[in-house]
């Protein structure tokens, strides 16, 4: 089932919305990269909350003129509406007066969800509105999703990353650095404002697939997770577009192969195990790696501490240093060093002797920021570098590199 | 650019200070109720260092960022090299102050300096390698080229200054405006920077910087402006850089330390 599922062979509607995850996810990870490069994640949260009032009033005011209040186009213009009206409100409370951004945020999240929540009740005292399902769009349903659905999620998209395209340089400027940006003379507010308009339009587009609750997790979560991978602005956005993509077409695929199972939810899932698999095993930024680069570092410090105290004819105490000096040949049982291991030590010496000069010589400043206290000498100098400095240390030359 | 220049619709810039980089008149700017900097003049000569010194919480940033227009001013006039801010922003780089970015951000040595060209670059316009090269020999001239593939948060406070003044010199500016560059930076940092500055003075460029060491004021620096939210002086250091001026500008604020060093200056 499953496997049928993965490859789009469960029908013309699980295909649909199959691939219509698939493209929101990227969308929303391009996007979702410049609002998490900024700061501004929750902004995300209090805008797709905001949709509500505007999905509800723009249903009545359908009905009202005698259309059908289901009509999904006219349901994603009002949504954007007053998202835009709750993203102006916030940028109004946060530049205006003293409200920190977290609290516009929360006054205007609440506010707007809970008014939208409001017409959503009276909405259902309506003759027309019964059968409307707009409670849908809070978490997403693809159930009868139409192929007009799914191309209006696809130029949404499309669009979006259109613009990302366009406008990467001055977005991820602003988000670096909005004084230097603000000083070459680019429009930082409406560089902002631009970013916000780009997520307004994923959460627009979201809302029949994930709905308006948990779109802001695959505005966010595909960022944090390729953030773990790579160190360039760029890749992030790439890898995040990848991610969030991903996790739409596993999602929707696992969201069909079973009954009951809903799709909004199981995409933001199947997104968080991307991110905990990432926080896990990625190299560099993961836990492990972490774990491991620890414990290598420390047995690096252990190892030369002993030979350097070998070197010093100093008694050597701890366990785990013995126990490493013993296990590379360099001490033997009754803990009397080893010829290598005296070798190794009057090297180790030697190099603290070598780096001392190192780090004292401007001329050799990168490799200065390497030192460690551990590095073999060797290792990021060239030998006829070393022969210069062991000429300006002086004394024995015979010792051994 | 005629065209911009009349367009921008600035009046035509008073006698005296059109050869000014840059010229600021009746400069108020307030955060809340209370200025940060009242009705500053400040005439920068070119081709020369100017320092802008005075207490903490002066100004001094401020000065330097509403003349960029990062801050909204309440009041007052700016213009750079005869003509509107905007008609000029090509001709500025601004160097700001490290720990106004969080240097955890997924970037490079080389794409920060990168950025510098972002005006070259245009929006679609790919990196080439004739752009890098450029990057590569700004970074060269402040000590950093082997520091080009690092991630900009693996630098030293003094390293990371380097790269926005690496960035700053890609921009191939007249006027660099600097903020506090030598804050928390090493000694070969600073070395290295003043150096780089004075090159770009014997280049006939034009460097402003807020400065907070009055011991080496005099030797890094040709004029002063002194300021405590008022400007209290302005001019070349052998006449500006002088007791009485500090004392006004900093009133009981100077430390002995600094009295001590400063004993040695005319009264």
């Amino acid at each position: 089932m499953l496997r049928d599922a993965l490859l789009l062979q469960l029908g013309y509607n699980a295909t649909l919305v199959a691939i219509g995850a698939t493209l929101l996810g990227v969308a929303a990870g391009c996007t979702g990269t410049f609002l998490f490069l900024r700061k501004r994640a929750l902004v995300s949260d209090a805008v797709s909350h905001a949709t509500l009032p505007g999905i509800c009033l723009a249903f009545m005011a359908m009905v009202v003129l005698g259309g059908d209040g289901r009509n999904l186009p006219g349901l994603l213009a009002g949504s954007a509406l007053s998202a835009w009206i709750g993203l102006l409100c916030m940028t109004w409370l946060t530049r205006r007066t003293r409200l920190a951004e977290d609290a516009a945020i929360g006054a205007v999240l609440s506010v707007f969800f809970g008014f939208g929540v409001v017409l959503l009740t009276v909405i259902q005292t309506m003759s027309a509105g019964r059968q409307a399902g707009l409670e849908s769009f809070l978490l997403g349903s693809t159930a009868g999703m139409l192929r007009s659905d799914a191309v209006i999620i696809a130029l949404g998209g499309a669009l979006s990353l259109a613009l990302i395209l366009m406008l990467r340089r001055p977005m991820t400027l602003v988000a670096f650095d909005p004084e230097y940006a603000a000083a070459r003379g680019l429009p930082v507010t409406r560089i902002d404002l631009t970013i916000m308009g780009l997520v307004m339009a994923v959460t627009v587009v979201g809302l029949k697939i994930v709905g308006l609750i948990l779109i802001v997790a695959l505005l966010i979560i595909p960022p944090v997770t390729a953030r773990f991978w790579t160190d360039r602005s760029d890749r992030v956005v790439l890898l995040s577009g990848l991610a969030g993509g991903l996790a739409g077409y596993v999602g929707a695929a696992l969201s069909a192969s079973a009954p009951n199972l809903p799709t909004g939810p199981i995409i933001v899932l199947v997104s968080f195990a991307l991110f905990a698999l990432s926080l896990l095993l990625a190299p560099g930024r993961g836990v492990l790696a972490a774990v491991l680069r620890h414990l290598r570092f420390q047995r690096r410090v252990h190892l030369r501490q002993g030979l350097l105290a070998l070197a010093q004819g100093q008694p050597i105490y701890e366990p785990l240093t013995l126990r490493l000096l013993r296990r590379n040949g360099l001490v033997r049982a009754d803990g009397v060093a080893t010829e290598t291991g005296r070798a190794r030590a009057a090297k180790a010496l030697r190099d603290e002797k070598r780096w001392e000069i190192v780090r004292s010589d401007l001329a050799h400043e990168a490799v200065a920021a390497l030192y460690d206290g551990l590095r073999d000498i060797e290792t990021v100098l060239t030998r006829d570098q070393i022969v210069e400095i062991d000429r300006r240390i002086g004394g024995p030359q015979g010792v051994a590199t | 650019m005629l065209q911009l220049a009349t367009r921008d619709g600035s009046p035509a810039p008073a006698a005296g200070l059109d050869h000014s980089p840059l010229a600021i008149r009746g400069l108020t700017v307030s955060y809340g109720e209370k200025p940060a900097v009242f009705s500053v003049d400040m005439t920068v000569q070119p081709g020369a260092m100017t320092a802008i010194i005075g207490p903490n919480g002066a100004g001094k940033s401020t000065l330097l960022k509403a003349a960029l227009g990062i801050i909204r001013p309440l009041s007052g006039q700016v213009t750079v090299l005869g003509r509107s801010l905007d008609a000029q922003r090509a001709r500025i780089a601004y160097v700001p102050q490290r720990a106004s970015v969080d240097w955890d951000f997924p970037t490079h040595v080389m794409d920060v300096v990168l950025m510098g060209l972002n005006r070259e670059l245009g929006l679609l316009g790919r990196v080439r390698a004739w752009h890098k090269a450029r990057a590569m020999d700004c970074l060269r001239r402040v000590g950093m080229q082997d520091f080009a593939d690092r991630q900009i948060g693996q630098l030293s406070g003094g390293q990371q200054q380097r790269v926005f003044l690496a960035r700053a010199l890609a921009q191939d500016a007249e006027l660099y405006l600097l903020d506090e560059p030598f804050a928390g930076v090493d000694a070969a940092t600073e070395k290295a920077i003043i150096s780089v500055l004075k090159a770009l003075k014997d280049a006939g460029k034009t460097v402003v910087a807020v400065h907070h060491d009055l011991s080496t004021v005099a030797d890094y620096f040709d004029n002063v402006f002194l300021i405590n939210t008022r400007k209290v002086a302005e001019g070349p250091v052998s006449e500006v850089f002088t007791a009485g001026n500090l004392q006004a500008a900093y009133g009981g604020r100077l430390a002995t330390a600094q009295v001590d060093q400063l004993s040695a200056l005319p009264a």
